[in-house]
C-alpha cells in the first residue's frame, strides 16, 4: 500500500533538478505539484517532499494505446490491478485496455466495470476500449454511441480484423458523427489461418504456417480506401511490414485522417528469434524481418508513425508451453518500451515524448488529462526517466503477473525512474509504492 | 551431441561417421541372433503423440537389437486425453527413470521443447512439418549403399517430387542429400512448395522445377511423397486427378527413368495418388530397402547418442 499520503496532502511535492520535456523544448527546471495539479515550473524551488530527477528527463505521464488487461476473464494471466502497476513501472500514466477481455467490452456493464477496477488500483487511468462489433465477432455493429456515453473514445475487436468490408464501412459511416475513432486490426484471417510466425524463410526451414505480410497490408489497404470514401478517422494498430508503412505514408500525403502505431517488439525483434520454437517470441502479427524494422524506425522517425504502443499481452507459462502452434500469441511490454524505443530508434527526448505521450493522448481522446505540457495549471500526470541508463531486463523483475518477456536478460539502455499520476508518486526509482 | 532433433545437428563428418556405423548394424541385422548387448540395462522411451505405428516399430526394434528395454506411451491410451500436459508426461517418465525419448508430435518444435524437461536424450522421430532427422539419415544411407561411392553424394541429381511444404520428410532428406553433395530438385506445384524469401530458394541448397517431366530422365534419384488427399481442401490442389496427372509415377513416366535410377519413397505409398506404378515392377525400387536400412540407422542413431560400449557391437548372445 502507498506510503506517500495521496496527493502529498502534508505538502507540495518538488521534482529536482531535471530536464523539462515540453512541445517547444526541453529546459532545465524544478517542477512542483500540489494537489494533482502542476503549479510551478522553474528554478530553486523548495518543499517537503523531494524527488531528485538530476539526470533526468521530466515529461508528461506516457500513454498505451494497446494494453491487454485480461480483467475480466484471464485474471491467471493479469488483472487490471497487477496491468495498472506494470504500466506504471514504465512511466506509463494512463492505458488503453483492449476489449477482447471475457466477456468482450462491448457493453456499458464491461466498460463501467474494468474502468472501476482502474480506478481500484489507483496507479494509472484505465481507459477501457470498446468493440467495433458485438462480441468482436465482426457482424452486428457495437453500441458506440451507448459507449460514447461512457466516456469510450477508442473502439476495436483487436485481436481480430473485421473482416467484412460492408461491416467495416458502416462502422466507419456510423462513427463518424460520433467524436469517436475506430482502430483496426489488420489481418486478413483467411491468409492467417493457423499461422505461426512471419511468412519467409525462417518458417519455411521451421515447417511451420507462416503469417504474410500481404495479409496486414491488404486490409490496411482497404481501409484506407474506407476512410478515403467515408471521411471519418481510423487509428491502425501495431503495423509490422514494409509495405505498410508506405501505404500509410501515402495516405498521410492525401490528408487522410489516419494514423499509426507500432509495437516496440516490432521496433526491435526479428523472425529468427523464433528458430528454437519458443513461444514467448509468438505475437501477432508475428516478429518480422529486418527489413520490416528498419522501414519501420523510418516510419517513426519521419512522423508517418504517430505512436509506439506496447501490445502488451500477458500469458501465463503454462500456455507459452505449449507447442508453438498451440501456444497463445503476445508479449510482455509496458515496462520496457521506452528503453526499447531509445535502444533501437532513440529519437530524442521531444520526439520520445511525442511518441510515448503526447500523440497517444490525443489518438485516445484523452487529452484533458493527459499529453499535457508540463506547466502550471495541468494535471500532474508525468514521468521521469532517462535515455542513458542502461540495464539488463530480467522477466522477474515485473509487476506483471506473467513472464512472458522477450528482451529477458537483453541489455536496454533508457529505463522509467518516477511515476507521478494525478499528483501522487507512485513510482519512485523503479520501485512501484502501492 | 546429445540430442538428434534436426539434421542440422549433425555436421558431414558426424553424418559420414553414423552411416559407418550403420554398415555394423547392418552386419548385426545379418546374423542368425540379430542382437548385441550394447545398450543392455538401457531404457528408451517411445513417445508418440501422433500414430506412426511404422516408425515406432522401426525405433523399437532397433532399440531392443541393441538390448535396450523399451517402454511405450502413446496418445491414444494415455492420459493425455485427461488433460495432462506433455510436459507432466515426460517429467513423470523420465522419473521412472528412462536414457532416451523418442518423439513423435504433430506439432514442430516440440522435440526441441522435450529437452528442457528431462536430462534424457531426446530424439525426434518426426514433428509437424519441420523434421524427420532419422528419416534422412536413412535416406542418404540407402542412396550412398546402392550408388556406391562411399558417404559422398557428389555428383548425383536428386528429384523430391510432391507436397514438400507440409513434408517434414522433405526438410530433412533435402538438407542431408543437400550437405552429402547432390544437387536437390523440389519439383510439385507453387502451393505445394515452402514460401522462400524474395526469390531465393524454398528450402536451403535447394533448386525449384515446376515440371516432373522435363527433369525425371536426368536424375539419378527418384523420391516421391505422399500427398494428403484432403490438401484440395485449402486451394492447394484443384483436385486429386489433377495432382496424379501432372506428378504421379505413372508407368509411362518410369519408362523415362535412366538406367539404374533409384525409386524412393518414405511411405505410407499411396497407390492411386502418387504411386501409379506397382514399385515392385521398378528395378529401381528402394523403397522396402528404406525399410530395413531405417533399423540399421537408428540403432546406430540410439548407439552413438547414448555412447554405447563399442565392444558391444561384436558380443553376440
Amino acid at each position: 500500500m502507498s506510503k506517500q499520503t495521496r496527493r502529498n496532502a502534508a505538502g507540495d511535492l518538488v521534482i529536482k533538478s531535471g530536464s523539462v520535456v515540453n512541445p517547444d523544448g526541453i529546459r532545465r527546471a524544478d517542477v512542483r505539484v500540489s494537489d494533482g495539479m502542476v503549479t510551478e515550473v522553474g528554478e530553486n524551488l523548495e518543499g517537503p517532499n523531494l524527488l531528485d530527477a538530476e539526470g533526468l528527463y521530466v515529461s508528461s505521464g506516457f500513454v498505451d494505446l494497446h494494453t491487454h488487461l485480461r480483467e475480466p476473464g484471464r485474471e491467471e494471466a493479469e488483472t487490471v490491478e497487477t496491468g495498472s502497476r506494470a504500466a506504471a513501472r514504465g512511466g506509463y500514466t494512463a492505458v488503453v485496455a483492449m476489449p477482447n477481455t471475457d466477456p468482450a467490452q462491448d457493453s456499458v456493464h464491461v466498460v463501467r466495470f474494468v474502468r472501476e477496477q482502474g480506478r481500484r488500483a489507483g496507479l494509472v487511468d484505465v481507459h477501457p476500449a470498446g468493440c467495433i462489433t458485438v462480441g468482436r465477432e465482426g457482424r452486428q455493429l457495437a453500441p458506440y454511441a451507448s459507449l460514447a456515453a461512457e466516456g469510450v473514445r477508442i473502439f476495436t475487436d483487436d485481436g481480430n480484423g473485421v473482416q467484412d468490408p460492408l461491416v467495416m464501412r458502416r462502422a466507419l459511416e456510423y462513427a463518424r458523427d460520433l467524436g469517436i475513432v475506430l482502430a483496426q486490426h489488420c489481418e486478413v484471417s483467411s491468409l492467417t489461418g493457423g499461422a505461426v510466425m512471419h511468412e519467409g524463410s525462417c518458417c519455411s526451414s521451421m515447417g511451420v504456417p507462416g503469417w504474410p505480410s500481404i495479409a496486414e497490408e491488404l486490409m490496411l489497404h482497404r481501409d484506407i480506401e474506407l476512410v478515403r470514401l467515408t471521411g471519418a478517422p481510423m487509428h491502425f494498430l501495431h503495423l509490422s511490414t514494409a509495405g505498410s508503412v508506405e501505404l500509410v505514408r501515402r495516405a498521410k500525403k492525401d490528408g487522410l485522417p489516419v494514423t499509426a502505431e507500432v509495437a516496440p517488439h516490432h521496433l526491435s525483434l526479428t523472425d529468427e528469434l523464433l528458430a528454437g520454437f519458443d513461444a514467448v517470441f509468438k505475437v501477432n502479427p508475428p516478429l518480422r524481418t529486418m527489413a520490416d524494422i528498419e522501414a519501420l524506425r523510418a516510419g517513426v522517425a519521419d512522423g508517418t508513425i504517430d505512436a509506439v504502443a506496447t501490445d502488451h499481452a500477458p500469458h501465463p507459462a503454462r500456455t507459452k508451453e505449449l507447442p508453438l502452434d498451440q501456444a497463445p500469441p503476445g508479449m510482455l511490454g509496458l515496462e520496457t518500451a521506452l528503453g526499447v524505443v531509445v535502444t533501437s530508434v532513440n529519437p530524442g527526448p521531444v520526439r520520445i515524448a511525442e511518441l510515448l505521450s503526447w500523440n497517444p493522448a490525443r489518438i485516445a481522446g484523452i487529452t484533458e488529462r493527459h499529453g499535457r505540457p508540463v506547466a502550471p495549471g495541468e494535471p500532474a500526470n508525468l514521468a521521469v526517466w532517462s535515455n542513458e541508463s542502461v540495464w539488463t531486463v530480467s522477466r522477474d523483475d515485473t509487476a506483471s503477473r506473467s513472464r512472458n518477456n522477450p528482451y529477458h536478460g537483453m541489455e536496454l539502455r533508457g529505463r522509467t525512474v518516477h511515476t507521478i499520476h494525478d499528483g501522487e508518486i507512485v513510482v519512485r526509482n523503479g520501485e512501484a509504492l502501492k | 551431441m546429445r540430442h538428434l532433433l534436426d539434421t542440422a545437428d549433425m555436421d558431414v563428418p558426424a553424418i559420414s561417421g553414423l552411416l559407418d556405423m550403420a554398415d555394423h548394424m547392418a552386419e548385426i541385422n545379418t546374423r542368425a541372433v540379430p542382437k548385441v548387448p550394447a545398450l543392455r540395462g538401457r531404457t528408451v522411451a517411445s513417445v508418440f503423440m501422433e500414430d506412426s505405428t511404422r516408425t515406432r516399430l522401426s525405433f523399437e526394434t532397433a532399440a531392443k537389437r541393441l538390448s535396450a528395454d523399451v517402454m511405450t506411451f502413446s496418445a491414444s491410451t494415455s492420459s493425455v486425453n485427461k488433460g495432462e500436459s506433455l510436459r507432466d508426461t515426460i517429467e513423470t517418465l523420465s522419473a521412472m527413470g528412462v536414457d532416451a525419448f523418442v518423439v513423435r508430435h504433430k506439432s514442430s518444435g516440440v522435440p526441441a521443447a522435450v529437452t528442457q524437461w528431462t536430462d534424457a536424450t531426446v530424439v525426434n522421430a518426426g514433428d509437424g512439418w519441420h523434421q524427420h532427422p532419422t528419416q534422412g539419415l536413412l535416406d542418404a544411407y540407402t542412396v550412398t549403399r546402392s550408388l556406391g561411392a562411399g558417404n559422398s553424394m557428389s555428383g548425383l541429381t536428386v528429384a523430391i517430387v510432391g507436397d514438400v511444404k507440409h513434408s517434414r520428410v522433405a526438410r530433412s532428406t533435402s538438407d542431408v542429400f543437400h550437405r552429402l553433395g547432390a544437387r536437390v530438385l523440389l519439383v510439385g506445384p507453387a502451393t505445394l512448395m515452402p514460401s522462400g524469401h524474395c526469390g531465393g530458394p524454398a528450402l536451403p541448397g535447394t533448386e525449384c522445377a515446376p515440371d516432373l517431366d522435363s527433369v525425371i530422365g536426368g536424375v539419378d534419384v527418384l523420391y516421391m511423397l505422399r500427398m494428403q488427399r484432403e490438401r484440395m481442401d485449402s486451394a492447394l490442389v484443384p483436385d486429386i486427378a489433377e495432382y496424379s496427372c501432372r506428378f504421379a509415377l505413372t508407368p509411362e513416366r518410369a519408362k523415362s527413368l535412366r538406367e539404374g535410377a533409384l525409386v524412393m519413397h518414405p511411405g505410407p505409398m499411396n497407390r492411386d495418388v502418387e504411386m501409379l506404378v506397382d514399385p515392385a515392377m521398378l528395378p529401381g525400387s528402394r523403397i522396402l530397402a528404406q525399410v530395413s536400412n531405417g533399423v540399421s540407422v537408428r540403432m546406430a542413431v540410439l548407439f552413438t547418442l547414448l555412447g554405447g560400449a563399442p565392444g558391444g557391437l561384436v558380443e553376440t548372445r
